[in-house]
């Protein structure tokens, strides 16, 4: 599954085909709920992997720290108390970057090369090429990647591509104590949830199934779930993500009558982007749809 | 543990109660998961908190802190009455049905024998009843009313489900559940491991929280199984080892019963611990104790160590009285010390009653501390802000800080709460001018031994003599040491059955503690590391983690003490006629002429099942004790109530004021006084770990800090509501000897338990702040700890206490 | 499907400068699509143990440099062992922070002394504490070991000293410190294990 540099399935804000002669093993990260203990070893393995430290932060009345996922902390684990049938369960999920099949953030990314697909599944954030408008976060429908204070960039997890890329499990799989995260080809770990979840529905957990959402056309970051039917219980995992309805737009009607309609505009931004770099453009840009807004 | 990490993996039931090995032990709770998915194993959890192992049980069941004797003390009852035990085990392998004196008896919380002055017990009727041979009368019927059995039936006949529920505030339908989960190991082929920590030993009944469970699992047929045991999950790295090497007064390496004053002469000191045999045809291990005793003092001292001198036994320091740490620290308050050195250990935060530790401290005229880290210890004298007041003016102690290496920093070998003694190798140098703690203890050792030589001084003797066999005195090599510790032979080694046969030859290291001998040919600094560095090398450095048996036994990976042995008492995994009770996890069997299979028999390996030589080889009687006289406060675990209890009185003794806590365990004047009472601290405490923290180290490490930046404690909602307190809210709890704040984490997982008619709040205290660090500064704990220990460990009470809690 | 004016035009201002930059061949170089580079390609790796808990993890450490002399080792990463039968490769929170230990800014450099009523610590060479120390131990031991008991019995104690052992040396270390402090006579000796 090694993952080569020119495998790439998309790129974002570019119409030039991917080469795709090659054959690539679609990988998968698979998160089973269940046998997760909230421990954060994925958290400090990914921050000790990446070279990022976020900041010590407060305790605000919960275990979650990091409270949220920021530029610097790529993933974290979200504890739910939930009572069910009298009983009390503490539900704790690893949350961070799906690797959507479908990823709204690409999609909705105007720099190009910004964000890439690869063709075993993982996008990636290229940062030199991030111009820092936020579209990829108004594109995610999970709500994921962040833009750092410190260099305006986006930044969210990258499935450890520079792992992957030469053999290895990301960071955050590999360190699991209870190998609650696996990784391996999108296959093996949907055959792997299968034996998992036969175990939950053995232990009375009728609803325990697969979360593998199609609406983003399914991801290669998956969770096993006690409660399948309701993933909202997880810290508001959306029960039915689909991409943004921004971004289906942009794909739908609005490239064409961009296109034309709207020439002016992308002249604009194309003469800033030439002479003032791409962070300006976006700022232009905001600057300009907050006008109108105003109006 | 007397199984190991991995072999948690073959338990039919995993059950966590005394600990929380999912936030302590993640990488070997991994094996609890694992026998989960697995093999279908169920996980049942019992603590006063819904913990994150809690979270991926099968069931939990709440208790309050404090009143595990009486949860355990009642499934023992549940199993007797349901009569869910393994009876031929029971009756081949334990005390049960040996005959006990008459003499002894329970009555109203004391045991025969008890000295309320002394707060002691004599234990002359606490034993068996004896043939004219010396050896313990039997009733292989169990019905004689003095066997073992029956006197432990009647014993814990009182622990009825609604007593137990009364006490320990467990709901009597989830008591009767656990009990149901637990009584079907009681099949022969059916396992049960518990995982204890801190969470049982940390009690002032700590040693019999064990015990109980010891007993239980010796009712099930659980010790000596593939998935079985009884597993204490240790807290450091390398306590086990350090433990092992006995850096304590009560013994020496190898856990040779120290040297005291009673002790006159070395006849007298190795004939008092060279135990008797109870039973005809036992092993009685324990009778080798002069062979490792005198390979000690060889390795000691050498050529100055002769059968003409003793073995130079007067220069063995004899012990007086209690050295534990709270004792040393009551004598360093009591202005009765010098001079302190610690290594590696911050006591300031890890010992009860921050307080009495800091005013000790100032009383000595030197301390050193020999650290990698700046710890809160070192600057005990220094002022903190509110965390730490102290004026530096006042406080005469000279204080040395000495900066040591890490783990990656050094080579050397580490052994696991398992028993696997395990090699590692050094990356890099330390900082600075830091050194390794073998060089810091040379650099000591040669410039007192230097000065003695130049100087002379009281005693010189038995520093001169010490032996010094390295290469480079300054800087011994952990090689040097760790070959010192497995033994060599000095003279030749003769097999005993065929003395024309040289087993060792002088020089040459020893294949294992059998070849250690008493008559000065043998040295060996600790006999229970024999054979870890024999001829063959350094066996704690293998890497072969090959496991034919799929039993995760992994033989050829490291050396495990004793002799490379996995599982303990791995005899007793076989019926009496040597076939395994369970062999689909067959652990060792008897092949027709020798014991073999996936382990190193724990039994003689040429002794056939019909010699009845039993399973506990260690023990004089050869079999498991269910009535043990050894301990402080009884031959059977009895509930006490913590010192500091939410309730005025035992419930098991509801007359006899003296039975509250335990009779037995030793309280210091001033410490007694300051106990806490329920009507000013009307909440039961009690402090731990969590999976982000490792105690005082990681508030030094960014990424820990990050993880989880801030003091806190957890309350329940109930109790929130009623003080007023909302989540994230700053509050003050004090304990009757100080306060500390921190952030309110209000949550589902603490729940008010009904206890003796009374509702009892827990207040969950972590532990991992203190003055010093990259984390938020925060309060040192054990500011609020009592200061009382277990009567027979003297471990500290940390985990059942009281408070009272306001909003900041 | 409800979409703001706003949205409307950042949907398609975004898309269309995108699409129109990259179509007119202002692709930023280099290559669009490299991952980082993996950062322990020719690292020299150590095998060695998580000092934390009693599981005893394996980990793998990390270091710059081949060992040649003039590259100084230097500590930039540590994970699990995937051959430790135990851990099979896995850390938990703490041990995957285990760099942030070694390189902790709290690290002792050097000895250092606090001298009586003192509120500075002084930095001090080795061989100055280490006769400082001596010479405090020896001087208490001179005058307070114990050589017979009021029975006459030989006993041979010094317990106006007192040592506290860690749980995280190694045994050598600790049965070396065992070996001297019983050799001076000490008894009040006591461990972390204890606690």
């Amino acid at each position: 599954m090694a993952l080569q540099s020119l495998d790439i399935a998309r790129r974002s804000a570019t119409t030039t085909p991917p080469p795709a002669v090659r054959e690539t093993t679609e990988v998968a990260k698979l998160i089973d709920v269940s046998t997760c203990i909230g421990c954060k070893a994925c958290q400090a393995a990914c921050m000790e992997w990446n070279d990022i430290r976020d900041e010590v932060g407060t305790n605000s009345g919960v275990y979650d720290n990091p409270a949220d996922l920021t530029a610097k902390s790529w993933t974290v684990m979200r504890y739910a108390e939930v009572e069910e049938k009298g009983r009390l369960e503490w539900l704790i999920r690893k949350d961070g970057c799906m690797h959507c099949a479908d990823p709204g953030c690409l999609k909705a990314c105007p720099a190009p090369g910004a964000i890439i697909q690869y063709a075993n599944g993982i996008v990636d954030f290229h940062q030199e090429n991030c111009i820092g408008c936020g579209y990829c976060i108004t594109g995610c429908p999970f709500n994921i990647p962040r833009i750092s204070k410190e260099d305006s960039k986006a930044y969210k997890c990258s499935l450890c591509s520079d792992r992957v890329a030469v053999g290895q499990a990301p960071a955050c799989a590999k360190v699991c104590p209870t190998g609650a995260i696996q990784f391996g080809s999108k296959e093996q770990m949907k055959d792997y949830a299968d034996k998992r979840i036969g175990d939950l529905k053995s232990r009375g957990y009728d609803k325990a199934g697969l979360y593998d959402p199609q609406g983003v056309g399914g991801t290669h970051v998956m969770y096993v779930l006690h409660h399948a039917d309701r993933p909202e219980l997880y810290k508001g995992l959306p029960n039915d993500p689909g991409i943004s309805p921004l971004v289906s737009l942009w794909k739908g009607f609005a490239k064409p009558l961009a296109n034309v309609a709207l020439a002016a505009v992308a002249l604009g931004s194309l003469f800033h982007y030439v002479t003032k770099g791409p962070n300006e453009v976006s700022k232009e840009l905001e600057d300009e749809l907050e006008k109108e807004d105003a109006q | 543990m007397t199984n190991h990490w991995v072999d948690i993996k073959n338990a039919d039931l995993v059950l966590v109660m005394g600990g929380n090995a999912a936030e302590a032990h993640p990488c070997g709770f991994k094996w609890v998961i694992e026998a989960k998915k697995d093999r279908k194993a169920k996980l049942v959890v019992v603590d006063p908190r819904f913990t994150r192992s809690a979270a991926v049980s099968d069931y939990y069941a709440p208790i309050r802190s404090g009143s595990d004797i009486a949860f355990l003390g009642g499934v023992i009852n549940y199993l007797l009455t349901n009569d869910k035990i393994h009876h031929d085990y029971v009756k081949a392998y334990t005390n049960a049905s040996f005959l006990i004196d008459e003499g002894y008896k329970f009555e109203d919380g004391f045991f025969s024998g008890y000295n309320p002055e002394k707060r002691s017990y004599a234990k002359d009727t606490w034993k068996y009843q004896t043939d004219k041979d010396g050896y313990a009368k039997v009733d292989p019927t169990l019905q004689d009313p003095r066997c073992a059995f029956q006197l432990m039936k009647q014993h814990y006949s009182r622990y009825t489900p609604e007593l137990v529920s009364k006490v320990t505030g467990t709901p009597k339908d989830a008591f009767l559940k656990v009990c149901e989960h637990i009584a079907e190991t009681a099949a022969p082929n059916k396992t049960m491991t518990i995982c204890y920590a801190l969470g049982w030993t940390q009690h002032s009944v700590g040693s019999q929280n064990i015990r109980t469970m010891a007993m239980i699992q010796l009712l099930l047929g659980n010790m000596g199984m593939a998935g079985g045991g009884i597993n204490a999950l240790r807290g450091h790295a390398n306590v086990q080892g350090i433990t092992d090497m006995c850096l304590y007064s009560e013994v020496l390496p190898g856990y040779l019963a120290a040297p005291t004053d009673a002790d006159k002469n070395w006849a007298e000191f190795v004939d008092k611990r060279t135990p008797k045999t109870l039973r005809p045809n036992q092993m009685n291990y324990g009778q080798n104790f002069s062979k490792w005793a005198t390979s000690l003092m060889k390795a000691w001292y050498g050529a100055a160590a002769t059968d003409k001198n003793d073995y130079a036994y007067d220069w063995l320091p004899k012990k007086d009285a209690a050295y534990d740490v709270l004792a040393i620290f009551e004598r360093m308050h009591q202005g009765k010390m010098n001079g302190f050195l610690c290594q590696g250990f911050n006591p300031l935060a890890s010992v009860s009653n921050k307080k009495k530790v800091g005013d000790a401290m100032a009383k000595l005229k030197y301390l050193v501390v020999i650290d990698p880290l700046a710890t809160d210890t070192s600057e005990f004298w220094k002022p903190h802000g509110e965390f730490n007041e102290a004026d530096p003016a006042k406080i005469q102690t000279e204080v040395f800080r000495l900066p040591a290496n890490l783990f990656a920093e050094e080579s050397g070998s580490f052994t696991n709460s398992g028993r696997v003694i395990q090699w590692h190798w050094k990356a890099a140098d330390g900082p600075g001018e830091s050194k390794g703690d073998i060089e810091i203890m040379a650099g000591l050792f040669l410039k007192l031994k230097e000065m003695y030589a130049k100087d002379g001084g009281k005693l010189p003797e038995p520093i001169l003599n010490l032996t010094w066999p390295h290469r480079i005195a300054a800087k011994p090599s952990p090689e040097e040491l760790l070959m010192e510790i497995s033994g060599k032979a000095l003279g030749e080694v003769l097999d005993p059955k065929d003395k024309t046969k040289v087993l060792a030859k002088p020089g040459e290291q020893l294949a294992g503690f059998a070849q250690l001998r008493d008559d000065g040919s043998t040295a060996c600094g600790n006999w229970i590391y024999g054979g870890c560095w024999s001829q063959a090398g350094n066996l704690t450095a293998r890497r072969d983690n090959s496991d034919p048996s799929g039993l995760g036994q992994t033989l050829n990976w490291g050396y495990a003490w004793p002799a490379n042995r996995r599982i303990l008492y791995n005899r007793a995994s076989c019926d009496v006629s040597g076939k395994p009770w369970d062999p689909k996890r067959a652990v060792i069997k008897w092949s027709g002429t020798a014991w073999g299979g996936n382990d190193v028999p724990d039994m003689r390996p040429d002794a056939a099942p019909d010699e009845n030589v039993m399973p506990f080889i260690m023990t004089a009687e050869g079999v498991a004790r269910l009535f043990a006289p050894a301990l402080a406060e009884g031959p059977f675990p009895e509930h006490y109530e913590p010192f500091e209890t939410p309730l005025d009185r035992n419930p098991f003794h509801p007359n006899n004021p003296k039975a509250v806590s335990n009779p037995a365990a030793r309280v210091y004047k001033g410490d007694m006084e300051v106990f806490g009472k329920a009507k000013d601290f009307p909440y039961v405490a009690t402090t731990y770990r969590l999976v982000e923290h490792f105690h005082f180290w990681t508030k030094h490490a960014r990424i820990n800090a990050v993880l989880q930046p801030e003091q806190f404690v957890e309350i329940g909602e109930e109790l929130a509501k009623e003080k007023g307190i909302a989540n994230g809210d700053k509050v003050k709890v004090r304990s009757n000897r100080g306060f500390i704040k921190a952030v309110a984490v209000v949550t589902k997982r603490i729940k008010a338990l009904d206890v003796d008619g009374k509702k009892v709040h827990t207040v969950g205290i972590p532990l991992h702040w203190g003055f010093k660090g990259v984390a938020k500064p925060g309060y040192i704990t054990n500011t609020l700890t009592p200061f009382v220990g277990d009567a027979n460990s003297q471990t500290p009470e940390f985990k059942a206490f009281l408070v009272n809690i306001e909003k900041a | 499907m409800q979409v703001t004016r706003r949205q409307f035009f950042k949907v398609c201002g975004a898309g269309l400068s995108g699409s129109s930059i990259a179509l007119m061949g202002f692709s930023p170089a280099p290559a669009l699509a490299e991952v980082r580079s993996f950062k322990l390609a020719r690292a020299t790796e150590t095998r060695n143990m998580c000092p934390y808990c009693s599981v005893s993890c394996g980990v793998l450490i990390y270091t710059t440099g081949d060992k040649s002399k003039n590259a100084k080792a230097d500590i930039i990463h540590i994970e699990g062992d995937p051959d430790n039968p135990v851990n099979r490769g896995t850390l938990c929170p703490k041990g995957a922070g285990l760099l942030d230990m070694v390189k902790s800014p709290n690290r002792l450099k050097w000895p250092e002394v606090r001298e009586p009523g003192s509120s500075e610590w002084k930095r001090i060479s080795w061989d100055d504490a280490i006769s400082r120390i001596a010479t405090h131990m020896k001087k208490d031991r001179d005058a307070n070991l114990v050589e017979k008991n009021a029975e006459g019995v030989t006993v041979n104690r010094w317990n106006t000293t007192g040592f506290l052992a860690s749980s995280a040396a190694g045994n050598e270390a600790g049965y070396l410190t065992v070996k001297i402090l019983r050799g001076l006579g000490a008894v009040a000796l006591d461990t972390q294990a204890r606690i």
